[in-house]
């Protein structure tokens, strides 16, 4: 038996989350250090994954087969394609910074008098934790195991939303306690909702393969092979209901409009790097999960839905990027801009094409790590300021000139500038989008014009202009944050450059999921940058 | 005397089951055939109680309440080696049978749910112990249950009793003798037996939740309520048991199903009388209705909240997971031996009373802002889950609804358990608005407490889940995909107020006047401990248990 490196990569933050959490009260930095340096190691592991998965080898890899619970058709089946091993390489790249860039978070919540609350071991284990299980569920080729947790990683989640939350509140102290608490219940609500749904259509898949095959099973490799070999056929009826529970679960994480409308509340009432937690991490399990599950187990509804998803997926672009114009509050505008960015991924998916869906993948990545470096700096920047609001804000760029370019990188980026990562992938989800769908594909590409507006009018209305009142002493980045803005901008140049390293990974994946989906290239379009 | 019987009835050409076996003379009385081994988890709970008994009318006072704990825990626990020693003999599977002329069953649904109702027993004896949680009135530690039950709140009397130290110690026994009736109350095998079990393990509940040491009016009233609107449905139950004798001639549930399948051997006297559908149809329904009353089911669910607020917390815990237990038993026992042919009469009637149990049961619990009548209110809609399963009719829906009664019990008790600790002057605060902030303060007991929570919600790693999964599973492989639409419905609405007590404790600032949490003794700690165990356990690896509930669900018949 070989070594179980998935394994390993998702349970040294688990079990980092469980060490950091048993550090005592007063040891606070020893806790920090602890959650940083298991951060580190699943880092290492995910680089080794990455390196050892051959794009040109079966399609899953480093697979891990375990039987759970026989009587669920449950097992614990673990292994990676290009796009999975893509993505949690690209999960245990951001935590160090979101650890980093969170550093003093938790410290207005310690207490002097109450040694049993300790809010700082518990902030960076429920961060490690997430990680635990956003890995798990990237692995997962299980349809069951991915449910589980699909759905349990919702509950740190919610504990870093309404525990944690972001104290600079125009409206007072109690005010936005309340809203924090408001946010952190509608994101719950809103996953949970969509997680039972899609648990119906599990328990639906399950009744169906245990009618056809005997037993019933969730293996993903298993309902497969039988779904070639002809022996399991899903009705047409059953098939569309089982697609749309599941689509259902992840356009409300992905999030989807018009699903969307916990993802703007707990983003504004989260710190800035939880909110990146949700946005850049979480969030990219919906959207992973309908190229793995939606498209793999029921290809037929998957083309039958397909107008709706475009049409639904256009409408977030140009809503998400609408919306975000007219924000007034930095961490709204951001989470619209994500609903917009996130629009042209699910496009990119259901668009059918090799270049949409490589481009889907990496616009994943991409939108993961210039969100970050957006998402970070603005975090920065509101502590500095004790508020989030843009009117709060002017000229920011005379006295803490740094700060200030690098939140214009990470706003360039966001807006797809040419030479940054995110216009890679942009360019190739349109490109992917237009060879099949022209009209959708141009009506997409408004969401670059307003993209432009809003990352722009932004900049203008925080960094230039005259200094505004309560910006006059503001500091610029220290070195701690430096450290975390740095590499992220450093990827977003490197990979807008020069995207093979990720594309070679992506692209044998995504034609697997092409030709699940009985679905070619229309025309001899250009292959995606080689 | 049984030979005039036999004139009577031969002169009215009638001949009924049971008289008939009396009729035949006094050379055919069948000398009662009693399997005592088979039967002896059931005879020690009751030689215990006994024992119990005596020891309170003998023992020097200060003596009591050592040897009631002691004794309870060891008659429990044999009685629970005894269930294992059966199980392992193979009277789950190969060699169940029915034992006791006919009255009760000794199979595996028997066994799984005898053990279930011991260990939540035993868990149950280690709340009534507790005697850590109370102020100490008069230099003495208490627990939560009337220093003399018979004496009038408020009165004279009551003072001196707490003054002079006493204590209701008699609780023990009258939990070991609600113990034996459950234990029955699955096994019944016939109508009667049915009847006298429920009336066993009710009587000593009535008087369980009349105990409460605090707001002694509100129990007392708990109890009147429970005890009224339980006798009702006992009535019920007694005439729809009426009914059904009259249909088939007989008591016994085997007979009874071979009259309504036809297979019955039959005198023609007897085929003049019995068969009448009216007669097993109305008679069915109000069996049905007095187990649906004690499973909490809407719309005979009225009695829960009431009865779960006022009783004493390690009552209501030990009530809300044991009796569902063993009526859930009774039930699945009822329609699954009796029923099997009769399917379509009894499924839409029950699919509307599980739908509309699961919906309201959810739904009002939204608006409740007492934990205790929270919890009631979700046990009510947990009641409807189960009965999805239960209308899965099929092996797998039996046994997913023992895993899930298993699952849910320790959940219950436990939660119940936790309840006990939060405190204020005036005893338990069991408001919720007084638990704000509770997770600031005590971060451990609103952990496990929000631990329970989500296991209630369905979450993913907790044993709710693997429950919830399993009957859902077993519904939509039984055809009833609409039951389980429904279900997951309920239980996203079911999440909302699970979900919010979790945002109290964790999110809302501490009140300055806020309730304490009391250190509890090994005691409480243990039975809290070991239902965060067997959560997380039933959630994490429920294979074994998963195996041992799918054995066990096949009924003898």
């Amino acid at each position: 038996m070989s070594f179980p490196l998935l394994t390993t990569t998702a349970v040294v933050p688990a079990a980092g989350a469980i060490i950091t959490a048993a550090v005592p009260a007063a040891r606070r930095t020893t806790a920090k250090y602890t959650a940083l340096l298991f951060s580190l190691a699943t880092l290492v592991l995910a680089a080794v994954a990455m390196i050892r998965f051959d794009p040109s080898g079966p399609r899953y890899q480093l697979t891990e087969t375990h039987t759970w619970v026989k009587n669920f058709g449950l097992h614990y089946d673990l292994g990676v394609d290009g796009i999975a091993v893509t993505l949690i390489t690209l999960t245990a790249l951001l935590i160090p910074f979101v650890m980093l860039a969170g550093w003093h978070d938790p410290d207005p919540l310690e207490t002097a008098d109450n040694r049993r609350w300790r809010p700082t071991q518990g902030f960076f284990a429920l961060i490690l934790l997430v990680e635990a299980m956003v890995v798990i569920a990237f692995e997962a080729t299980d349809v069951f195991l991915f449910y589980i947790f699909f759905e349990a990683m919702l509950i740190p989640m919610y504990f870093l939303i309404g525990g944690f939350g972001d104290r600079a509140h125009a409206a007072g102290e109690d005010e936005g306690a309340r809203q924090r608490s408001y946010a952190a219940v509608k994101f719950l609500l809103y996953n949970l909702v969509g997680g039972l749904i899609m648990l119906a259509a599990v328990i639906g898949l399950y009744a169906a393969t245990a009618k056809q095959l005997g037993t019933g099973t969730f293996s993903l490799q298993e309902i497969l092979n039988a779904r070639a070999a002809g022996r399991l056929h899903l009705a047409t009826s059953t098939e569309r209901w089982l697609f749309l529970g599941f689509f259902f679960a992840f356009a409300v994480k992905a999030p989807l409009w018009p699903l969307h409308t916990w993802l703007p509340n707990a983003m504004g009432e989260s710190t800035a790097p939880v909110a990146v937690l949700i946005t850049a991490v979480v969030d990219k399990v919906g959207t992973f999960a309908m190229l793995r599950y939606c498209l793999q187990l029921f290809p037929e509804a998957s083309k039958w839905a397909t107008p709706t998803i475009l049409v639904l997926s256009v409408i977030s672009i140009i809503y998400g990027a609408l919306l975000a114009v007219g924000q007034r509050d930095i961490k709204r505008l951001i989470a619209f801009a994500s609903v917009s960015h996130f629009g042209f991924i699910i496009l990119g998916i259901f668009a059918m094409t090799s270049q949409g869906q490589s481009g889907a993948t990496l616009y994943m990545v991409n939108h993961g790590i210039s969100t970050a470096a957006l998402m970070l700096v603005a975090g920065f920047l509101i502590t500095r300021r004790g508020s989030r609001l843009i009117a709060d804000f002017g000229g920011v760029q005379k006295v803490a000139p740094v700060l200030a370019g690098t939140f214009l990188i990470g706003g360039l980026a966001t807006l797809s500038l040419p030479g940054l990562a995110p216009f890679v992938s942009e360019f190739l989800v349109l490109v992917g989008t237009f060879s099949r769908y022209p009209a959708f594909g141009i009506v997409a590409t408004l969401g670059i014009v307003l993209a432009a507006l809003y990352v722009l009018v932004l900049y203008q209305r925080t960094m230039t202009g005259p200094v505004k009142a309560g910006i006059e002493g503001m500091s610029d980045l220290k070195v701690r944050e430096l450290v975390v803005v740095a590499p992220l901008i450093a990827l977003l140049l490197f990979l807008g450059v020069y995207p093979k390293p990720v594309t070679d990974i992506v692209n044998p994946s995504v034609r697997h999921t092409l030709s699940d989906v009985h679905k070619t290239d229309p025309t001899p379009a250009l292959e995606a940058k080689k | 005397m049984s030979a005039s019987v036999t004139r009577v009835q031969g002169a009215h050409g009638a001949v009924h089951g049971l008289w008939a076996q009396a009729a035949a003379g006094p050379d055919r009385f069948p000398t009662p055939h009693i399997e005592y081994a088979q039967l002896s988890p059931v005879l020690i709970v009751f030689g215990v109680a006994c024992v119990g008994i005596l020891a309170e009318a003998f023992l020097p006072r200060r003596n009591r309440y050592t040897a009631q704990v002691v004794l309870s825990v060891v008659g429990l626990a044999a009685a629970f080696a005894a269930v294992i020693a059966l199980a392992e003999k193979g009277y789950g599977t190969t060699k169940a049978h029915i034992a006791a002329m006919g009255a009760v069953a000794v199979d595996g649904p028997t066994l799984f749910l005898q053990g279930t109702i011991l260990l939540v027993a035993v868990v149950a004896v280690l709340t009534f112990a507790e005697r850590r949680l109370d102020p100490m009135a008069h230099g003495r530690h208490v627990d939560s249950f009337a220093a003399q039950g018979s004496a009038v709140p408020g009165s004279d009397q009551e003072k001196a009793a707490v003054r002079a130290g006493f204590t209701s110690t008699e609780v023990f026994p009258l939990l070991l003798f609600a113990v034996g009736g459950m234990l029955i109350f699955p096994a019944a095998n016939d109508l009667l037996t049915l009847f006298v079990a429920l009336e066993v393990f009710s009587l000593p509940l009535y008087i369980l939740c009349a105990l409460a040491r605090r707001n002694r009016l509100m129990s007392q009233e708990a109890a009147v309520k429970y005890f009224l609107l339980g006798a009702f449905s006992s009535a019920f139950l007694l005439f729809g048991i009426a009914l059904l004798y009259g249909f088939a001639g007989s008591v016994s549930y085997g007979q009874i199903s071979r009259v309504i399948d036809g297979t019955a051997p039959m005198t023609p006297a007897l085929a003049n009388t019995t068969g009448n559908d009216a007669l097993l149809l109305i008679g069915l329904a109000m069996v049905t209705v007095g187990l649906l009353f004690k499973v909490g089911a809407v719309p005979f669910h009225m009695w829960t909240p009431d009865v779960y607020q006022g009783a004493p917390t390690p009552v209501t815990g030990f009530m809300a997971a044991a009796t569902k237990v063993a009526a859930f038993g009774a039930l699945l026992r009822l329609l699954y031996v009796v029923l099997p042919g009769l399917r379509w009469d009894w499924r839409p009637v029950l699919w509307g009373v599980a739908i509309a149990t699961m919906v309201i049961g959810a739904v009002i619990a939204v608006t409740q802002t007492d934990v205790k009548r929270l919890l009631a209110y979700s046990s009510v809609a947990h009641a409807g889950f189960i009965l999805a399963g239960v209308l899965a009719t099929s092996r797998t829906g039996v046994s997913s609804v023992l895993f899930y009664l298993a699952a849910y019990s320790f959940v219950t008790l436990g939660a119940f358990a936790v309840v006990t600790l939060v405190r204020d002057a005036g005893g338990e605060a069991t408001h919720l608005s007084r638990w704000a902030g509770l997770g600031r303060r005590s971060p451990l007991v609103a952990a496990v407490f929000a631990v329970f929570l989500l296991a209630f919600a369905g979450i993913p790693l907790t044993s709710g889940f693997a429950g919830k999964f399993a009957v859902f599973k077993a519904a939509a492989q039984g055809g009833a995909m609409p039951l389980v639409i429904v279900g997951v419905i309920s239980s996203a609405i079911a999440a909302f107020f699970y979900v919010r007590v979790i945002v109290l404790m964790f999110f809302s600032e501490p009140k300055v006047d806020g309730p304490s949490v009391a250190v509890p003794s090994p005691l409480t700690s243990t039975a809290i401990a070991i239902g965060v165990a067997v959560t997380l356990v039933l959630g994490l690896a429920p294979q074994y248990f998963l195996d041992l509930a799918d054995k066990a669900g096949v009924f003898v018949r």
